[in-house]
């Protein structure tokens, strides 16, 4: 496997450079700090901060009952591991309109930097592809972000993007933290704008 | 089929209340007391089944829809509450009113130890994570909990489980 060399902060503004396009749903930790930092914390984004494995079912949720909109997933390596079987559930439903970025940095950031498995023998393109998800890739190297972008545009959805990052911080962003009024905010504006 | 059922389609009956109180997202962990009511949603071209590979997932699908202004169901046996627990923190933290159907083991004559430990916390585990329960022991209970939760769940915003009792659905043989 290629050494990743892209730094986490720096890959979301430059995978979506009109964010507001999007419906967005994150994991928790870094994912979360990156994508609300990317949104400003917007209503278009429900972000978690606990539920680990919870983010792809949910844009799952979001992506089939929104079927007009692109709804992305932004989830790490280890809250995505911990429900992985949801990827089959997906490839299964096979929503053409989502999109799942996985920042894969091999290791639990926000519990210390804990090794996780993918800086082992594990490969989460590998396994989406088994899990039968149309398009899936990855890119370790800045160079092939504009492969990224290529990719969530123009390949079939649905859309699997692993991204092999540095080790290092996610992007600093203070978001609001309550569930419930998380919900209300992305309910809310959704159901204004449709 | 179940002694309780016999001569009745009711997960016909269900699957209509749910889906004329709009619910159209059946998502479920295959079981025994939820197979008919799957096969009804199969079978409609007013709602449509996602298959889980296990049952938290469901919530969070369930949750998802309800973020863009949907109504979903999470069809699932007993077992599988123990597989949502944490789950359901984004439930009760986030005010979700999600709608679950349970169908029980270990309970009224079940003849499997290993469903006794799940199917008895059950209330347990409801009560503490703030989901309320509407049972259904006898077939003239069966309306009535669906509406009472598709209420509950509706206007009412609130979570809800619909459980069907084995005193309703009969116990598997072994």
């Amino acid at each position: 496997m290629s050494e990743a060399k892209i730094d986490r902060r720096e890959l979301l503004p430059l995978l979506f450079e009109n964010p507001d396009d999007y419906l967005f749903v994150s994991g928790l930790a870094g994912a979360a700090k990156d994508t609300a930092a990317l949104t400003h914390d917007g209503d278009n984004l429900y972000t978690m901060a606990g539920t680990m494995g919870a983010a792809v079912p949910m844009g799952l949720g979001v992506a089939l009952n929104a079927p007009d909109r692109d709804v992305v997933v932004v989830t790490g390596d280890g809250e995505l591991l911990m429900g992985i079987g949801s990827l089959v559930t997906l490839a299964s439903m096979a929503p053409a309109n989502l999109s799942i970025v996985c920042i894969d940095n091999a290791q639990h950031g926000e519990t210390g930097g804990q090794s996780g498995h993918t800086g082992k023998s594990t490969d989460l393109e590998t396994i989406a592809k088994g899990a039968g998800i149309a398009s899936t890739m990855t890119i370790t190297d800045p160079d092939q972000i504009k492969d990224g972008v290529s990719f969530l545009a123009t390949g079939t959805g649905p859309r699997f993007l692993n991204v092999r990052v540095t080790e290092g911080e996610p992007s600093v962003y203070k978001r609001n933290m309550d569930p419930a009024a998380c919900r209300h905010r992305f309910r809310n504006a959704f159901m204004a704008t449709g | 089929m179940t002694q309780s059922s016999v001569g009745e389609d009711w997960p016909a009956n269900m699957f209509r209340l749910m889906v004329d109180s709009g619910v159209d997202l059946f998502a479920y962990v295959p079981d025994a007391g939820n197979k008919r009511l799957i096969e009804c949603a199969d079978a409609s071209n007013e709602a449509r089944t996602v298959l889980l590979t296990t049952e938290e997932e469901g919530l969070a699908i369930c949750g998802g829809a309800d973020l863009v202004g949907k109504r979903a169901v999470l069809c699932m046996q007993s077992s599988g509450l123990g597989n949502c627990v944490n789950y359901l923190s984004l439930v009760n933290g986030g005010k979700f009113p999600l709608l679950m159907m349970l169908s029980m083991r270990g309970d009224y004559g079940e003849q499997n130890p290993w469903q006794y430990p799940m199917g008895q916390a059950v209330d347990a585990i409801f009560e503490a994570m703030g989901v309320l329960t509407f049972k259904v022991e006898t077939p003239d209970d069966l309306g009535k909990a669906t509406v009472a939760a598709l209420h509950a769940t509706g206007a009412g915003a609130q979570s809800a489980a619909i459980i069907l009792t084995q005193k309703f659905l009969g116990a598997k043989a072994f």
